[in-house]
């Protein structure tokens, strides 16, 4: 089975946003392996232990992603692309992808169902139609039996069991695998597997950040006694209008 | 401005969400609104009420899984036809699918999430919500055809037109592969309010100490016509299933009211919740986070208060 995972570069989940003008500030961020690519890249992992195969691992950004990249190799991909652009919008995005995947025969093309910074959702939607094939996300389980893949989907208070032939491209999500943490071997070997740097074919990108804006705090909390429940409830008639 | 909205319906009836992408049309548009329906629904006259002129309706079996291709294909074919200037739908698991698909085939620019309607005095700048709601991006889009996929309660719904919308049927033509994706079954929650749609909802975490303690959080749930939801940990024991797991890699909901109930309000539950309009934590331990970002708070045991508030909902007639 020949795989391609696509992976970001976002900051860790636990981070306390904060912006210089346009920019991310980065001081003290920790970045990580998107949290739905982390799981797309234990399915794939899991996949190509299963039943061999090659998997590369692939991300849309400048050098100092490549820590980021290297702990994937160390998760169980084979090899790596960066392609060398700053990840400028999911229309940007998917381009690179496509282009690079669009001669090389793989089975699936596997990510997050979105990225923890920007949540479009797009990139995997964008890809498929590039390339004309089926896409599912957000995908929940996923088994392989021959050509075809069987694919389990969330929907709305539910899930949705589908199937479609390979090749094809899934946006994940939990529980699709339990996530892979690198063991000292795995970080060892992933200094020597290949990572490809590659520039990007296009510079377009139909979408530009002109401001960013954090949510407005909230008011003071508001206690109210545990022995005083019926004026919660007024409250939250008279005051907050939402009973 | 042409504007076509993707409606969804449930058991025939528009869904809210709909309403609410209807609701946005009509204001950025000034008027020029055509509805592109592709469920069974009934009553898309009414429609009319909220702006619309025209409604275009699918009737193919084919279309009631909602395969996403052939949806997508079905709206760019309606936005064609129509010469729609942007496509604006209610976020949900069809539209999130569709949408980048519809962005590609139409070569528009697709910008999710938006929680306000676009400025227009110097090029198309649209809100989104990033950062798991951490933070808001003004995103400028360029293109001749915008889509825009509208965050849940970001707007609301709005009666902004009169008169009846003329319904007429359409037939769009789908890519070879549209079906290629082919649905087996659909295991569906029966009888309960649907989290991502719920005006209210009541969350639970690990305070509740098991998953046998759920009957009081179910019973608040039905007194309020809440949705229940839970906190990472509980869903990972299956205490609770995933889809009611709501935070950063979880669903993220937008309700009017948010009762959390023994949840200590870590910064990726956070994530998942802090576009609620109203926040009420309960919660034993003082010193939880959760307080900081809420609007009303009640220190105590989660088998002690819940119970007690019951009681004073129900005195309150709700």
């Amino acid at each position: 089975m020949n795989i391609l995972v696509c992976i970001c570069h976002v900051p860790d989940t636990t981070t306390k946003i904060k912006f210089n003008g346009t920019e991310l500030d980065k001081n003290g961020v920790q970045f990580i392996i998107g949290p739905y690519d982390d799981y797309a890249l234990a399915r794939a992992v899991e996949l190509k232990d299963a039943s061999g195969g090659k998997l590369t691992v692939l991300n849309v950004g400048e050098a100092d992603t490549e820590p980021t990249i290297r702990k994937a190799l160390a998760i169980g991909a084979d090899n790596a692309v960066r392609i060398n652009a700053h990840p400028k919008d999911a229309y940007f995005v998917a381009e690179q992808i496509a282009a690079y995947a669009k001669d090389k025969n793989f089975d699936m093309i596997l990510m997050g169902r979105e990225a923890s910074d920007y949540n479009g959702g797009q990139v995997h939607g964008m890809v498929a139609e590039m390339l004309d094939m089926p896409c599912v996300a957000p995908c929940m389980t996923l088994e392989v039996n021959g050509n075809v893949a069987k694919m389990g989907r969330e929907i709305e208070g539910g899930k949705e069991y589908v199937e479609c032939e390979m090749p094809f491209v899934a946006g994940c999500q939990e529980p699709i695998a339990e996530w892979k943490i690198p063991n000292m071997r795995g970080i060892m070997m992933a200094r020597k597997k290949p990572l490809e740097v590659i520039e990007p074919t296009t510079e377009s990108a139909p979408t530009e950040v002109v401001n960013y804006e954090l949510p407005a705090e909230r008011g003071n909390v508001k206690m109210i006694d545990a022995d005083n429940l019926d004026e919660l409830v007024r409250l939250l008639k008279e005051e907050a209008k939402v009973l | 401005m042409s504007v076509l909205v993707y409606i969804e319906a449930d058991n025939n009836a528009v869904k809210k969400s709909s309403l609410e992408a209807l609701t946005y049309a009509a204001k950025m548009s000034a008027g020029d609104v055509t509805a592109l329906v592709t469920d069974k629904a009934e009553g898309l006259e009414d429609l009319g009420k909220y702006g619309v002129k025209t409604v275009l309706q699918v009737s193919d079996d084919k279309l009631s899984t909602r395969p996403v291709s052939a949806i997508a294909s079905a709206i760019a074919a309606a936005a064609q036809k129509v010469g729609a200037n942007a496509v604006v739908m209610s976020r949900s698991s069809t539209v999130d699918a569709a949408a980048p698909r519809v962005g590609v085939k139409l070569k528009a620019t697709v910008a999710s999430n938006v929680v306000a309607l676009p400025q227009t005095d110097n090029g198309f700048v649209v809100r989104r919500g990033v950062y798991t709601g951490k933070a808001f991006a003004d995103t400028k889009l360029e293109g001749e055809i915008k889509i825009l996929t509208i965050a849940k309660n970001a707007i609301g719904v709005e009666e902004t037109g009169s008169g009846a919308a003329t319904v007429e049927a359409f037939s769009p033509e789908y890519g070879a592969k549209d079906f290629a994706v082919k649905v087996t079954d659909v295991k569906k929650q029966e009888g309960d309010i649907l989290l991502p749609e719920a005006d209210l909802v009541v969350s639970a975490g690990r305070g509740l100490k098991g998953p046998e303690n759920w009957d009081m959080i179910e019973n608040l749930a039905k007194t309020l016509g809440a949705a229940t939801a839970c906190s990472k940990p509980v869903s990972d024991m299956d205490w609770r299933p995933h889809h009611e797991h709501v935070g950063q890699t979880g669903i993220k909901v937008a309700p009017s009211l948010y009762i959390a109930v023994g949840i200590s309000g870590a910064i990726q539950h956070l994530a998942g919740v802090n576009s609620s309009k109203t926040i009420v934590v309960i919660n034993k331990d003082e010193e939880a986070p959760f307080f900081k970002s809420a609007d009303y708070g009640v220190v105590g045991d989660a088998f002690d208060v819940v119970p007690k508030l019951q009681a004073a909902l129900e005195k309150a007639g709700i």
